[in-house]
């Protein structure tokens, strides 16, 4: 066996967001700059090591006990000079249970406590989104910016912001105080924006969106382990993401390319990920909580069972979009269920749905929006209207990608393609 | 068949986790590449960036070796080449060059070369 298949995906990245959060329970939240110095220097030497020799069998227990042993002199450099920048650890003898802080249980739990900690309600949630991936994710201020594609100096800004409002607080928040109950929309919120950027987002990669999809999908399910976390929204959060997740190979092509609903191929569905979404969704429905996140996933689910678009239960999915619309009001839902309505019944039927929407100012700078009316304008036949809808959406594109397919619509238009 | 040994020179802190992982996934690629074809006499080791000089009569002793980053030794490994301009082609896989960094070809001195 070749020693990198120990190696598995995106261990560096979790490892490091598991590392940062048990040295911050030791050292405390005003010491994170010093957690994230060591952690990054336990990883480095990894890397190093590990170049060299093959990766070892066991390569988070490896990182667990390197960063133990780092932690411990940390503490002992900062028991001899009272001068050491740590406030809380220096006051206090090395913790004779220094291992059990190590315990796998612990240190999942640290991770939750850092996860409800970085989304503090006086933070906002694109701040909060920028800190969950940065310290739990191990992203760079730069991979958070690529993915996003936003500018650097406003990610570390976020970042900056975040990280002052967490070490002000000393500690991170105790699973069992009342705070944590009431963040855990905040939390819920966080992981769907992080999911959405990965499955709506502008980042034409395929790579980076699936990096981010992942992501959320890992923090939910370590939400899930957390007994108080286990609500249905939170199950139902989880559904949602599996079951779209688990299409998103057919959405893009592996350079990216978006490929509309009419031309995905089934067959590249992870049906694992849809299992597992499917039973999420069954765990949230035993929940008298009811969110939007569990009417979401249903939608997901009534897609995910369809063997077609013409298969598809789309009386189901439009009554599902009516309860959504009633918990969560917005212009996107609305032309999502219009969208819905325009495949049950007929593409007339759907330009109707959709110029009755209103406050339908936010749609106008949304690309889907005018692709959207282009796709049910040129199946009713109106061609120069198609192709007016399909130029407004090209001008609004947000990659190369995009642009490319609503150049090749506006040709349809005409009857070439 | 001689030996040849790489010292890999130049160091660059990393930006991120994942580019680590890429970093050992490359590493563990080329060395396989190498063994594959059995040129890998020994895959060496990596080396603490700082150490000790003992030097002199005086067997004095003081830090070092101060190098610059770009010039410090990271790691050595033993290759078994035909020739140097075989051990040339060979290190030129190397993913420490992807990084701006070097490798060090010397040929092992013996009573045949």
């Amino acid at each position: 066996m070749d020693p990198v298949d120990a190696l598995v995906d995106d261990l560096f990245r979790r490892e490091s967001g598991r590392l940062v959060s048990i040295l911050v329970r030791i050292f405390g939240a005003n010491n994170l700059a010093l957690a994230e110095d060591v952690v990054q220097d336990v990883l480095c030497r990894a890397l190093e090591v590990w170049k060299f020799r093959g990766v070892p069998d066991n390569p988070s227990a490896w990182l667990v006990t390197a960063a133990k042993n780092r932690a411990i002199d940390a503490m002992r450099r900062a028991k001899k000079a009272k001068t050491y920048a740590l406030g809380v650890a220096a006051e206090s003898e090395i913790p004779p249970d220094v291992e059990e802080l190590f315990h796998p249980a612990a240190i999942r739990d640290d991770q939750l406590r850092m996860m409800y900690s970085c989304c503090h309600p006086k933070l906002n949630e694109d701040v909060q989104v920028a800190l969950i991936l940065n310290i739990l994710c191990g992203f760079s201020a730069l991979e958070i910016a690529s993915a996003f594609l936003i500018g650097i100096a406003s990610v570390e800004k976020r970042l900056a912001r975040g990280k002052k409002m967490l070490a002000a607080s000393r500690q991170l928040l105790d699973l069992k105080s009342d705070d944590v109950g009431a963040r855990l929309p905040a939390v819920q919120r966080a992981l769907y924006l992080l999911f959405n950027e990965g499955y709506h987002g502008a980042n034409a990669t395929a790579a980076v969106r699936g990096d981010l999809c992942r992501e959320a999908i890992h923090l939910v399910s370590l939400l899930l382990e957390h007994p108080r976390a286990r609500k249905g929204p939170t199950y139902g959060l989880a559904a949602l993401m599996c079951l779209h997740a688990a299409r998103l190979p057919a959405r893009m092509d592996g350079s990216g390319r978006f490929i509309p609903m009419e031309l995905q191929n089934r067959a590249t569905w992870d049906m694992e990920l849809v299992a597992r979404g499917f039973v999420f969704l069954e765990q949230s429905a035993r929940s008298w909580e009811l969110a939007d996140y569990q009417i979401e996933a249903a939608i997901a689910a009534a897609h995910a069972s369809a063997q077609s678009v013409e298969g598809t239960d789309w009386d189901t999915i439009v009554t599902l979009y009516d309860s959504l619309l009633a918990v969560r009001p917005s212009a996107i839902v609305a032309l999502n269920r219009a969208i819905a309505v325009g495949q049950k019944a007929g593409p007339e039927r759907g330009l109707e749905e959709i110029l009755s929407i209103s406050d339908s100012d936010i749609l106008q700078i949304y690309p889907f929006y005018w692709a959207t009316l282009g796709e049910f304008a040129l199946r009713s036949g109106k061609r120069g209207e198609a192709k007016h809808s399909f130029r407004k959406a090209r001008e609004l594109a947000r990659n190369p990608f995009e642009r490319d397919h609503y150049a090749a619509r506006i040709a349809a238009c005409s009857g070439v393609g | 068949m001689s030996q040849f040994v790489y010292f890999y020179r130049g160091w660059t802190r990393p930006e991120s986790p994942a580019e680590m992982q890429q970093q050992v996934q490359k590493w563990s690629a080329w060395f396989k590449t190498l063994a594959d074809a059995g040129h890998l006499a020994d895959r060496g080791f990596p080396l603490e960036r700082g150490g000790k000089v003992v030097a002199g009569k005086t067997k004095s002793v003081t830090d070092g070796p101060f190098a610059e980053a770009k010039d410090i030794v990271g790691g050595y490994s033993i290759v078994d080449a035909k020739d140097i301009a075989h051990a040339i082609e060979l290190a030129k896989g190397c993913p420490n060059l992807e990084r701006g960094g070097a490798v060090e070809v010397r040929p092992l001195l013996t009573m045949t070369s």
